[in-house]
C-alpha cells in the first residue's frame, strides 16, 4: 500500500499486465460458478461456494481495478471494516425467515389435516 | 501534510489537509460507493430473507438460454471493467484520445449488458411474470427480482451516461486523468455488485429438474 501524501501522488498504472491476469481470473471464477450450477451441486454447498467465490471476485475488483491496493492504509481501514460490519449487521433479522418458513409449513400441514378430517 | 521534515515515516492517522492522500472528489466517490453498497446489500438480504422464508420459491432459470445469456452479460460487464482500466491507464499517461476510445468501448459493454438484460425481462414478462405474480411459485419472486435487477440496471444506465460525459470531456481537455479514474471507481462498483447478483439470483435459481 502506498503512503502517497498528496492527491497528486496517487499511484499510476505502470503496466496493464496484472490487470489482464485479474480479468482472466474473474472470467475463470465465473465459469467455475456456472459449472457448479450446471452439475447441480446440492443447494447448501452451492450457496457457500458461490458466496466464497463472489467475495474472492469482489476482492480482486476492489484491490486491482478499483486500485485500493495502492491507496494509503488509513483509507482502507476507514472504508472496509465499517462497510463489512454494517453489511453483517443487516443479517440480524435473517433468522426470522426460518420462523416464517416454519409457520408456512405448519399452516399447510393443518390445512391438509383438516381436509382429511372433513373427507376421511 | 502533517509530516515534519526529517520524519522517517508518515503517521497513519496524521490528518492534515488530505489525511487519506486522495482528493476530495475521489473520497466523495468512495463514500457514495459505501452508501450504495449498503443499499444493494439491503436489497440482496431482503431477497435472501424472502426466499428462505418461502416454501415454494421459484427456480425458473434453465442453463439454456437463461444462464448462458446471464453469463454473457457477466462477460460484457467484466470486459467493460478491463476496458475501463485501459481508459484510466491511457488518461494517466496523457493519451486522452486513446482514453476516450476505451471509454467508448466500456460504454459498448454496458449497452450490450442493458440490451441483453432488457430482452431477458421481456421474455420473463412474456411468460406472465409481474411484480405480484408468476406461474412458478411464490408471488414475491417477481417483486424482488425486478427490484434488485432493475436497481442494478438503473446503475448501469447511469454509468453509461456518466462515462459518455467523461469521454466527451476528456476529448476536449475539460477533465483530467483523475476525473476518469473516479468515474472508473463507479463503473467497477457496478460490475462488483453484479458479481453478487449473478450467482445469488440466477445461479441459485437454476431449475434442478421437475419443471417449474
Amino acid at each position: 500500500m502506498s503512503h502517497g501524501a498528496e492527491p497528486g501522488d496517487s499511484h499510476k498504472i505502470e503496466s496493464m499486465k496484472v490487470n489482464y491476469i485479474v480479468w482472466v481470473w474473474l472470467l475463470a471464477v465465473t465459469l467455475i460458478e456456472v459449472f457448479l450450477a450446471y452439475i447441480k451441486v446440492p443447494i447448501h454447498i452451492m450457496l457457500i461456494a458461490l458466496i466464497g467465490l463472489s467475495i474472492f471476485k469482489a476482492a480482486l475488483i476492489v484491490s486491482w481495478f478499483m486500485h485500493i491496493k495502492f491507496e494509503r492504509r488509513s483509507l482502507v481501514l476507514t472504508l472496509i471494516p465499517a462497510l463489512t460490519i454494517c453489511i453483517l449487521l443487516l443479517n440480524v433479522v435473517f433468522p426470522d425467515s426460518f420462523r416464517l418458513k416454519k409457520m408456512a409449513v405448519n399452516r399447510t400441514e393443518k390445512a391438509s389435516h383438516a381436509a382429511t378430517e372433513v373427507h376421511p | 501534510m502533517a509530516v515534519a521534515h526529517g520524519q522517517s515515516r508518515l503517521s497513519l492517522w496524521g490528518g492534515g489537509v488530505h489525511p487519506y492522500g486522495i482528493s476530495h472528489k475521489k473520497m466523495g466517490m468512495w463514500l457514495f460507493i459505501l452508501s450504495d453498497a449498503l443499499t444493494f446489500s439491503a436489497l440482496i438480504f431482503g431477497y435472501a430473507y424472502l426466499r428462505n422464508a418461502s416454501a415454494n420459491w421459484p427456480t425458473p432459470f434453465h442453463i439454456f438460454p437463461s444462464i448462458l445469456v446471464s453469463t454473457l452479460m457477466t462477460f460484457c460487464l467484466l470486459s467493460s471493467s478491463l476496458t475501463m482500466v485501459l481508459a484510466v491507464y491511457n488518461a494517466q499517461h496523457g493519451r486522452n484520445a486513446a482514453a476516450a476510445k476505451w471509454l467508448y468501448a466500456t460504454i459498448a459493454g454496458g449497452v450490450a449488458f442493458l440490451v441483453l438484460h432488457l430482452n431477458e425481462w421481456r421474455t420473463l414478462i412474456g411468460e406472465g411474470m409481474t411484480v405480484r405474480a408468476n406461474a412458478w411459485g411464490d408471488s414475491m419472486f417477481g417483486g424482488t427480482f425486478f427490484t434488485l435487477t432493475g436497481m442494478h440496471m438503473f446503475h448501469v444506465l447511469t454509468g453509461v451516461i456518466y462515462l459518455g460525459v467523461m469521454a466527451y470531456r476528456i476529448t476536449r481537455g475539460r477533465t483530467d486523468a483523475e476525473g476518469v479514474e473516479v468515474s472508473g471507481l463507479y463503473w467497477h462498483f457496478v460490475d462488483l455488485v453484479w458479481m453478487f447478483i449473478f450467482p445469488l439470483v440466477y445461479l441459485m435459481s437454476v431449475d434442478m429438474g421437475g419443471g417449474h
